[in-house]
This record gives structure tokens, C-alpha cells and sequence, in this order.
């Protein structure tokens, strides 16, 4: 594996995250944790209207899902940004969301079988 | 790199993905953690930052930035699909007590964490250990092994750390698969015992 950390992203300053979100608080959208998967929904009629940035996270999440952390990666934006927007296309209707665990369904003892199991698989 | 990772237009997960888990690797300045979620990933590792403040709350701090103390923190990230419906994070970040809001981020619906030891620096650790106790993250112990690095017995690390007698020490070099992803399977052998502990 090359080195990751060759390729810094561009930091992001003051300007930028309040611009691209509108002065809104970055602390929105809290709903989204780092594991919340995103995919974009399928209907995407509005996506031209979308500002640039909104729409190149739209089209990132095309063909299947992302988690909101690799979405921030790929965009090269603060997490805080990206759960901003976020919230927005979800509100519009753009995206889907999944949270990381699906409700109640699972406890943490299968969830910990699985991952045992799927690390000996991979690994020997 | 082998056929096992995905190359760059395949990397988002398939639809039937319903579990995203997550693991926290962390530990001190330079002692691997990159290298470590590197050798297991299966996508380049991403890295992304928080802002540490509301960054630019109203536009008034714009002009006034010089006051203004944003940090913002680097976490590293790898990726590994389990099995058709489950896909594990690998979370990688500093153990600075000012990075503290990260750490509740990154925290939230965590598995357990594996806080990476380098045993010639051991102080350097204890601000990791502090943050981890803090957050009840259950962890285990991974000594890397660095080059001409003097074993350390056990007990002697148990100490230094003040490590319960049931938390793993497991050696492993960052850079090898094998041994990265035994340590991985070392800590969550030992995240499932305790969770069937608190069960009973
Ligand atoms: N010999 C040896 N070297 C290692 C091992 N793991 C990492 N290194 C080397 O140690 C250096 C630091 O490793 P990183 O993976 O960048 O450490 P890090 O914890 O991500 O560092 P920061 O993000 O700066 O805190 C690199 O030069 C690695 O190649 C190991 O297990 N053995
Ligand atoms: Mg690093």
C-alpha cells in the first residue's frame, strides 16, 4: 500500500466550509454519524439545480452506497461540512441514508461473530 | 497490492450492505497507525479533517480570524467489506486530549479500539490510554514492533500501562498483513468475551 499520507488534502479554512454552507451552524446534522451509509436516490430529475457542490456529493454517491466519512474524503471537506449538506439533499430527497446498524435487529455479540468471521475469511 | 482491492470506480459498497462497524486505531504520534489501517485496507486509506470550532460562525469572526483558534485534526480511514452485508471502518487518530471532539465522533457506536504501543516510548501512550478509559472504549494492546526494538516482558508493559489483567497485549508489525490482521482478530475475540460477560 503507497503512503497515504502523501496526499494531504488541500486544508480547508475559515471562508470556505461557511460559504458552502451558508453560514449554517457546522454542528448540523447530527443525524449522520461517520458510518452512515449515503447513496444517491435514484429519481434525480432536480440534480441540475443543485448548487456544485451539492451535486458533485450527489454524483459521488451514484452507484451505490458511501459512508458520510468517505464522502468527506473524496470531497476533501470537513466532516462537519459534508453532514451539513447532508441533511440538505436528505431533506430534498436526493439521497438515501443508512444508518450503521439497522434498528434493534442485531446485538452486538452477532454483529462481533460477523466481523470474527469475515476477518479469518479474508486473512486465514 | 492484490486483486482482493477494489479498484477506483468499484470502491462505493453494494446495495445489500446493512451493518457498517467500526474500529478505532489509535495511539501516539508516529507509532503506525496509518500504516496499520494501510495494510488492511482494501481501499486507499482516506483521510479527512474536523473542524475543531464552528468554524466561521457569523461573518463578523470572518474579518476577525487572527482571534479565532480552529484547529482542525486529521483521522485516517481504511475500509474492509466482511461479507455481503457487513463492512467494517477502520478509524485512525491522534490521542491529543485537545482533539476531544473528535474523539466523540469517532467514538459513537464503536466496536472497541486498538491502541497501537511503541514499547521505547511508552509515556507517550498514556494520554491515548486516558482517552480511550474515558470513553469506555474497550481495547486491546498492540506493541509494534519497530526496528531493533528491545522486547519488553509482558508484566512490565501491564504495568506501565496499569492494563487489567484480561486486556490483550498482542505484538504486531504494522506493515505486515498477517500479523496486523491478527491483532485485529485478537481484539475482537476479546470484545466478544466481554460482551458475553455483560450479558450474564
Ligand atoms: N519497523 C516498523 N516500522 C513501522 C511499523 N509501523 C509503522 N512503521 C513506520 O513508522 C513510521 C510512522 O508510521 P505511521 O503509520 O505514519 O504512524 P502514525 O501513527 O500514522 O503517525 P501520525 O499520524 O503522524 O501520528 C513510518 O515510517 C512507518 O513506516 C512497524 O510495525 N514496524
Ligand atoms: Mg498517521
Amino acid at each position: 500500500m503507497t503512503a497515504p499520507d502523501e496526499q494531504e488534502p488541500e486544508s480547508v479554512g475559515l471562508v470556505r466550509p461557511y460559504v458552502i454552507t451558508n453560514g449554517r451552524e457546522i454542528a448540523d446534522g447530527d443525524r449522520f454519524e461517520l458510518v452512515t451509509l449515503i447513496t444517491a436516490a435514484p429519481d434525480q430529475q432536480q440534480k441540475s439545480r443543485l448548487d456544485p457542490e451539492k451535486r458533485s456529493l450527489v454524483e459521488l454517491c451514484e452507484g451505490g452506497y458511501l459512508s458520510v466519512a468517505e464522502i468527506a474524503g473524496h470531497m476533501r471537506l470537513p466532516i462537519g461540512v459534508v453532514k451539513v449538506l447532508l441533511s440538505d439533499l436528505a431533506e430534498g430527497g436526493h439521497i438515501l441514508t443508512r444508518a450503521p446498524v439497522p434498528a434493534a435487529q442485531l446485538t452486538d455479540i452477532q454483529v462481533l461473530q460477523e466481523v470474527l468471521d469475515g476477518l479469518q475469511a479474508r486473512f486465514g | 497490492m492484490d486483486s482482493r482491492h477494489v479498484s477506483g470506480d468499484a470502491r462505493h459498497l453494494h446495495d445489500k450492505v446493512q451493518i457498517a462497524a467500526k474500529i478505532l486505531v489509535v495511539g501516539h504520534f508516529a507509532v503506525g497507525k496509518t500504516t496499520f489501517i494501510g495494510t488492511l485496507s482494501e481501499i486507499p486509506p482516506l483521510r479527512t479533517e474536523e473542524t475543531m470550532t464552528q468554524a466561521a460562525a457569523d461573518v463578523d469572526d470572518l474579518k476577525g480570524v487572527k482571534g479565532k483558534t480552529t484547529t482542525t485534526v486529521a483521522m485516517d480511514f481504511g475500509r474492509l467489506t466482511l461479507n455481503d452485508r457487513l463492512v467494517l471502518y477502520l478509524f485512525g487518530t491522534p490521542g491529543q486530549q485537545r482533539f476531544v471532539q473528535v474523539w466523540e465522533d469517532m467514538t459513537r457506536g464503536a466496536l472497541g479500539a486498538l491502541v497501537l504501543v511503541d514499547p521505547q516510548r511508552l509515556k507517550e501512550s498514556f494520554a491515548v490510554m486516558d482517552l480511550v478509559e474515558k470513553y469506555g472504549i474497550p481495547y486491546a494492546i498492540a506493541v509494534n514492533h519497530f526496528d531493533g526494538n528491545q522486547a519488553r516482558a509482558e508484566s512490565e508493559l501491564r504495568e506501565a500501562l496499569d492494563l487489567l489483567p484480561e486486556t490483550p497485549i498482542i505484538t504486531c508489525d504494522a506493515r505486515d498483513e498477517k500479523s496486523s490482521a491478527k491483532a485485529l482478530v485478537s481484539l475482537v475475540r476479546y470484545l466478544q468475551s466481554r460482551t458475553r460477560q455483560e450479558q450474564r
